[in-house]
């Protein structure tokens, strides 16, 4: 990892960190990546830069959320059935939901509550009380379960269920299924634009993303990819992250090994970050090369910047927002599915 | 609870699985029917004598999985098996499925049952998924343009095996078939193979050997006496790839080599379009729900008629409708794709009815050692076509008559 990131720039790591970030913000605070492979949770101190601490989980932790004030993590562990519930700061685990084969799980916001759960394995998405552990609802879906967004707000849930390409939408109030709108095959993840107008579906076999009218639930558009120099079959869009100005979307392409930068109201993509590059062209850059691999990203609190989980080369790129650059690269653990900066 | 998705008419039980519904009036439904092959062979490995209901649980979970989505789309899916034996003519059960209606039929049969009951089958306006048979002439002189092949040919699954070799940097190979007839097809497809991809069949022996039972008391030390026999005195070779469709020696090579060389094809390194094994691309997710339904592990050909099943009712859902000519039209046009737990999605190539498809190369069932198309093996279109006969290549012509 130490050699490929050297080599972007052909600086040091500490050098590399120091010089991208002189006139901007501090870039400060923790973040947790879940590794797929090795059971752990890889803990990144960000004004480091690196993995302060490592932590032992159960078996195959994928999804996770974290509460608003950054106190507890909330981790799909898939082969473990079940999501702990961990304290960020000793890292005991403070409760247990025994579901089947969790793959991701959102808390609605504000309050912290419920918690939305995709069982994959069971068509279904499970509703739990994450302070008594208690399953409140469940609501039948396609063919395996997957992302998930609660609309800002509350109102609306949105789950993907890969195998039956479909989005799905569900009302908070009474859980039942308001729409089923299809769009390109395997589609991975959901999200919603902040003032609630849209959402946007990532179909990671389509190699689109599907922009939603969440009042509606008519398709407005379809966004393609392309990559000069690279197949198409390699771009397969899965995390989507929008700025809270609902001006930008990052979008992770997984195998292309590219952040797709789209404007949000245009509908176009503006560029590409790379984040596995081991010559780094910043004058021809239209997508983000990152690591290897990467499925989903988070922002920093300021939105400066975003880190992306890339799955296959066990690190975490670091991106500057603003300047669309890759400015460092942290391993982490194996197989890192997700990651997410604490809000506080 | 509506409906039993699994009805065996003839010689079989009945089995039934209820289609998970919410709606009250009654959904729309599509039968789809399944000339079903009962039968099995004795295997050189005992654990992977083929079950009887050998492809059928396959396209039982893939109505399972059409019904979950088509619970919220008002579709419904039920699946019209008759079981046919070794023996039958399967154009009786073919005409069973006809007379109900029936106009979308999967068959696991042999080739020339295959050609059988499309011929049947085409003037009733039924397409006919082969799942089971790899003969390329199916898809070549002999090709249907009422028929979608699930199952990979022999030209795919030898291209897909010969890239990786490549790849390996193992060019060199012994190859040994048998005396069968589909031993002979596989063995030419080994050779053309070995052609494309610039590898060098330095050894081409026939085993003569004649299928026996399985292990008998002392059986093992003869193996042990035969074998290294048949493979001395050979050119300097990388792998000794082998061509045993009918299970009679193929197993036995490993280990039992004059020379120390991997063994690859029949046995060893398998290519295959399935393996219960295959846990990328959301697999995980097939194998559980397949084991939880048939309490046993997923087949290649539990796969191919899975995939045949999910076509269909794929193309119902983006078609929106339960029109067998409509659900045609969608799935042999440019916009039909299918996730199928093989990284790239599967789609049907128009000029003969193939089913485009990634091949897993299996060590013997116990892991995926990778999957084909390799890496730098490059196509104009996709490189999924690296693998088969590509359109420039095709003996086969569709007419519009045909495609009816």
């Amino acid at each position: 990892m130490i050699t490929r990131r050297t080599a972007i720039l052909g600086l040091p790591p500490a050098l590399l960190a120091a010089a991208a970030t002189p006139a901007e913000a501090a870039l400060t605070g923790r973040a947790y990546a879940t590794n797929e492979k090795d059971n752990t949770i890889s803990v990144i101190d960000l004004a480091q830069m690196k993995t302060v601490k490592t932590v032992q989980t159960g078996q195959r932790p994928r999804g996770f959320d974290l509460t608003s004030d950054g106190k507890r993590l909330l981790v799909c562990l898939g082969d473990s059935n079940r999501i702990d519930i961990l304290d960020t700061t000793s890292w005991k685990v403070l409760g247990s939901i025994n579901t089947p084969d969790p793959e991701y799980a959102a808390l609605r916001q504000p309050g912290n509550n419920p918690l939305y759960v995709s069982n994959e394995n069971n068509a279904l998405v499970t509703v739990w009380n994450i302070d008594t552990q208690k399953m409140l609802v469940q609501m039948p879906t396609g063919v395996e379960p997957e992302g998930m967004a609660v609309s800002p707000g509350g109102q609306v849930i949105v789950n993907t269920t890969e195998t039956t390409s479909m989005a799905q939408f569900f009302s908070y109030g009474t859980g039942k299924n308001v729409a089923n709108v299809l769009v390109p095959p395997r589609p991975r993840w959901a999200a919603f634009t902040h003032d609630g107008s849209e959402v946007w579906v990532s179909s990671e076999l389509g190699g689109t993303v599907t922009v939603i009218d969440a009042k509606t639930f008519k398709v407005l558009d379809t966004i393609h990819f392309v990559v000069e120099g690279l197949r198409s079959t390699f771009i397969q869009p899965v995390g989507i992250n929008i700025t809270r100005d609902d001006k930008r979307a990052f979008v992770c392409l997984g195998p292309a090994n590219r952040v797709a930068v789209v404007d949000v109201p245009e509908r176009k993509v503006l560029s590409y970050v790379s984040t596995g590059s081991k010559v780094f062209d910043a004058t021809v850059q239209k997508y983000l090369l990152v690591g290897q691999r990467p499925w989903h990203a988070g922002f920093t609190p300021d939105e400066n910047y975003l880190l992306t989980a890339n799955g296959l080369s066990n690190d975490v790129s670091v991106i500057d927002v603003t300047r669309l650059r890759v400015i460092n690269t942290i391993p982490v653990g194996q197989q890192p599915w997700m990651v997410l900066v604490s809000p506080a | 609870m509506l409906g039993a998705i699994a009805t065996a008419v003839g010689t079989g039980l009945t089995r039934s699985v209820s289609a998970q519904t919410t709606q009250a009036s009654p959904t729309p439904t599509l039968t789809i029917g399944y000339v079903h092959w009962v039968h099995s062979v004795e295997t050189i490995s005992y654990i992977f004598t083929p079950p009887l209901d050998n492809g059928r649980s396959g396209a039982e979970v893939g109505i399972t999985d059409n019904n979950t989505t088509g619970r919220f789309l008002n579709q419904n899916f039920l699946l019209s098996v008759v079981e046919t034996h070794t023996n039958e003519d399967p154009v009786v059960a073919l005409n069973t499925l006809i007379a109900k209606g029936i106009r979308l039929v999967i068959t696991d049969r042999p080739a020339a049952d295959v050609l059988k009951l499309a011929d049947v089958a085409a003037p009733h306006g039924v397409t006919i998924f082969n799942a089971g048979a790899a003969e390329d002439a199916l898809r070549e002189e002999n090709c249907r343009a009422n028929v979608i092949h699930t199952a990979p040919s022999y030209y795919m699954l030898t291209d897909a095996l010969a890239q990786y070799l490549i790849w390996k940097r193992w060019p060199r190979w012994f190859l040994a078939y048998g005396t069968q007839p589909n031993d002979l097809l596989l063995a030419a497809a080994y050779r053309r193979s070995a052609k494309i991809f610039g590898a060098h069949i330095v050894a081409d022996r026939q085993y003569k050997g004649k299928a026996g039972s399985r292990e008998t008391d002392s059986g093992l030390i003869e193996l042990q006496e035969q074998l290294p026999v048949f493979t001395q005195n050979a050119p300097n070779y990388d792998v000794l790839v082998c061509a045993d469709e009918n299970s009679v020696f193929g197993g036995y090579m490993p280990y039992r080599t004059w020379d120390a060389r991997p063994v690859a094809g029949s046995a060893g390194l398998i290519p295959t379009s399935w393996d219960p094994n295959s846990l990328e691309f959301g697999g995980r997710q097939m194998q559980d729900r397949f084991v939880a339904y048939a309490h046993r592990f997923m087949t290649a050909l539990d796969m191919n008629a899975w995939v045949a099943v999910r076509m269909i009712g794929t193309a119902a859902s983006y078609a929106q409708s339960l029109e067998p000519d409509k659900i045609m039209a969608y799935m042999r046009g440019p916009n039909f794709q299918l996730g199928a737990y093989r990284g790239l999605s599967l789609s049907v190539r128009d000029w003969n009815g193939q089913v485009r498809q990634a091949i897993l190369l299996s060590d013997s069932g116990r892991t995926v050692v990778s999957m084909s198309p390799q890496p730098g093996f490059l196509h104009q279109f996709t490189v999924l076509d690296t693998l088969g006969t590509d359109k420039p290549e095709t003996k086969c012509k569709l007419t519009t008559a045909q495609k009816g």
